[in-house]
């Protein structure tokens, strides 16, 4: 993945010097920008580069670089992308700058639902939305009679059956690498058994039943996974899917478009998309709702901020949703939703609707301390309960060095 | 040598070490016993975030820095003792698995964990990259002369790629259905996961050490049967000693130095055992102390990173490598000052 990452970034930097094609204006700032490096940003920041001057840094690890990138004067990216979970540390350091004035400018064409505001200041403008939700084999889930999953109890009796069915190596695949996405599978999974994070004192209350019954559905997934789970992150299970080895997941909608991507994938039409499983039968989809946008930096000139807002504006046209409507589920106007959306949607309007994710401080900490204990878990090292109490002791020691518990 | 020589040899070596070796040390070393914190506040926040079709406005007390005049976060950072070290070693968790007689408790501990994966990689590897590098410079000693270069040649590439893509060509061989894995499969025919289970990865990054450093034992012992006394051997021969005991009695004892030259060298490289880690992806079942101190570090969505505990975990790993240092070190030391009377 390293490679092919930086590759990617390689070949997307060259495109600077690329022809301006399809642009409505040349841009004459030289301009900057850092974000993830999956489908839809490539879709986007291709759209950019055709005005020219502009290059693009496309890194999954960007949320490591960015909040140090942007508090540098001037700031070394004056374009970010980022999402729901990313934007805290750049608003807690006050590095991205009220798009209020640039929006009334440039952002004719943007939809109310777009403009991410906080405390009434627009602070992001969001481009799309993300979310974890169920990917099947459609072929399979017919051939065997069964119905499309909606709770996790459903999942685990169609993996029953596909397993004795013997169609695919794996029934589930699932994006529990150990650190950052296995803390993201418990994130999506405790919420859905009605579970809070967070004491009014700061301190963590997942040491409680839903606890308990989250680590108990991830311990059950794991019967119908690979072995070897714990090393398999969001392209991994993508790969799986394409390979025909596995028959579902609970994966990200961003990755909906690669599976009928005639080059890569050997199911294509064959991967059909529904909402997240409930993990309670009354409850929301066991999922967290996410949007990626760009911010704009705050430590630039203001004629450099708005080259840089105008640029984006032009990246994120109708133009470009166009050409590239499979690879998110867009919020920009121009977007009409096709098959693949369709989880995604379900997902986002249930009822009860599940939560975005809840991006603070706190959350940060807890994430982590999730992705180091939960592995002793999944490997049978701990018992759950152990477990809990070590993921409280962990968060607590870190929520201390990091000030926010006395 | 005048003195004013000496110093104008030495000191732009003395300068460098200073500046980029003792001075950040002692920073780390400062900062270790320091906790530096953003002043914190709570503020009500209102965030609007979008659905699919409507944006959905939630308000909430959040735990946000306070930000100066310059507009960077305001930071206090006050004196904690030894605290980052109690929170890395939790010696109190330690002491209670003790007195359970639990093994497995102190496996739940990072630091003990890392630990425990750290000693054993590198005193396992260690004789292992001395006796495959002393195997291979004896087996190109003895090869013909016509074919030695092409041998040098190709024993010395494994040492010559980055350790980073050295790991991740490993792991790329052998995860899910890998080339090699499915080879294996082929001939046991059973389906084999070398990444599910902590022992088939610790083995493979055994396997990868040796790979990736025998080459540099290689050189330096293959340097060294050059000036093995050929009369020696000689007389050896005559006196009808064996194969065995001509590199046992001669060969060895010859070679000593190097051998202390080469662990000395292996372990300081091996206990900071990092790139296997990150290559393989096997935090979930072991992990090293280097790598610890990279978690410690790496800061998380929110932007937090746990800087004390990384300080801490670092001078740990230090102390670490100046008590495996100390055996050999000492041989050294009585060599040197046997060979200068």
């Amino acid at each position: 993945m390293f490679l092919k990452r930086i590759a990617l970034a390689g070949a997307v930097s060259l495109m600077g010097s690329a022809a301006f094609a399809a642009c409505s204006y040349e841009n004459e700032v030289p301009l900057k920008s850092l974000s993830a490096g999956f489908e839809a940003w490539k879709a986007v920041t291709d759209a950019m580069g055709e005005c020219g001057n502009f290059q693009a840094e496309l890194d999954q690890e960007f949320r490591t670089k960015q909040p140090a990138a942007f508090e540098a004067n001037p700031s070394l990216y004056q374009i970010g992308g980022v999402s729901n979970g990313t934007i805290t540390p750049l608003l807690n350091a006050g590095t991205i700058r009220p798009l209020d004035d640039l929006v009334a400018k440039y952002g004719q064409n943007l939809s109310p639902n777009q403009l991410i505001r906080i405390n009434g200041e627009i602070m992001a403008v969001a481009m799309m939305v993300n979310t974890q939700h169920l990917m099947y084999r459609s072929d399979i889930l017919a051939d065997l009679g069964i119905e499309t999953p909606t709770t996790w109890d459903e999942v685990f009796a169609a993996a029953d059956k596909i397993q004795e069915a013997g169609v695919v190596d794996y029934p589930l695949g699932a994006t529990m690498k150990s650190g950052w996405n296995l803390a993201q599978e418990f994130v999506n999974m405790y919420p859905g058994h009605g579970g809070k994070f967070f004491n009014d004192d700061n301190t963590t209350a997942v040491n409680s039943d839903a606890g308990l019954a989250a680590l108990a559905t991830m311990k059950k997934a794991m019967a119908y996974t690979d072995p070897e789970v714990l090393v398999s992150d969001s392209t991994y299970v993508q790969q799986q899917f394409q390979q025909g080895k596995i028959a579902m997941a609970n994966l990200w909608a961003s990755r909906a478009g690669a599976m009928n991507d005639e080059a890569e994938s050997q199911v294509v039409g064959k991967v059909a998309m529904s909402a997240a499983p409930r993990a309670v039968a009354d409850g929301a989809p066991a999922t967290t709702l996410w949007w990626d946008g760009i911010v704009i930096a705050k430590n630039i000139t203001d004629e450099e901020a708005d080259a840089a807002f105008r640029l984006a504006m032009e990246g994120l046209d109708k133009e470009m949703v166009e050409s590239a409507n499979d690879a998110a589920i867009w919020l920009v106007n121009g977007y009409s939703p096709t098959d693949i959306a369709k989880g995604a949607i379900e997902t986002a309007t249930a009822n009860p609707a599940p939560p975005a994710y809840p991006s603070t401080t706190q959350m940060g900490l807890l994430h982590t301390a999730l992705g180091n204990v939960l592995p002793s878990f999944l490997t049978g090292e701990q018992d759950a309960a152990a477990t809990l109490a070590a993921i409280e002791e962990a968060y607590t020691t870190s929520a201390k060095e990091a000030g926010v518990l006395k | 040598m005048k003195f004013k020589t000496f110093a104008a040899f030495v000191g732009p070596s003395v300068f460098m070490m200073i500046l980029f070796i003792a001075a950040p040390l002692i920073s780390v070393f400062i900062q270790s016993f320091q906790v530096t914190q953003p002043i914190l506040q709570q503020v009500e926040v209102e965030t609007c975030t979008p659905g699919f079709l409507t944006q959905t406005c939630t308000t909430e007390i959040k735990t946000v820095p306070i930000l100066g005049e310059d507009g960077k976060t305001m930071t206090q950072t006050s004196w904690v003792g030894l605290q980052s070290y109690k929170n890395v070693l939790q010696m109190d968790k330690v002491w209670a698995a003790i007195g359970n007689g639990s093994w497995n408790e102190i496996m739940q501990i990072d630091f003990w964990k890392a630990l425990r994966f750290t000693l054993s990689f590198t005193l396992l590897t260690l004789p292992l990259v001395v006796g495959v590098g002393l195997a291979i410079a004896l087996a190109v000693n003895n090869a013909a002369r016509a074919i030695r270069g092409p041998i040098i040649f190709i024993s010395l590439l494994p040492f010559i790629i980055t350790p980073v893509i050295g790991s991740l060509s490993i792991y790329w061989l052998f995860v899910g259905d890998g080339i090699l894995t499915a080879m294996m499969e082929r001939w046991t025919g059973t389906n084999i996961s070398m990444f599910a289970q902590a022992w088939t990865i610790e083995l493979l990054m055994y396997f990868y050490r040796v790979w990736h450093v025998a080459p540099f034992a290689f050189v330096i012992f293959y340097a060294g049967l050059q000036t093995v006394n050929m009369d020696t051997l000689e007389s050896a021969v005559i006196d009808g000693a064996s194969r065995w005991e001509r590199l046992r009695h001669v060969i060895v004892p010859h070679l000593m130095p190097l051998i202390i030259f080469i662990a000395l060298i292996h372990l300081m490289d091996c206990y900071r055992v990092f790139e296997e880690i990150v290559g393989f992806r096997s935090q979930a079942h072991v992990i090293s102390l280097q790598w610890l101190t990279y978690d410690f570090m790496t800061p998380d969505d929110a932007g937090n990173r746990a800087i004390s505990r990384a300080s801490a975990s670092a001078m740990l790993t230090m102390i670490g490598i100046v008590f495996l240092l100390i055996l050999p070190l000492r041989r050294t030391w009585r060599d040197h000052k046997g060979s200068a009377h």
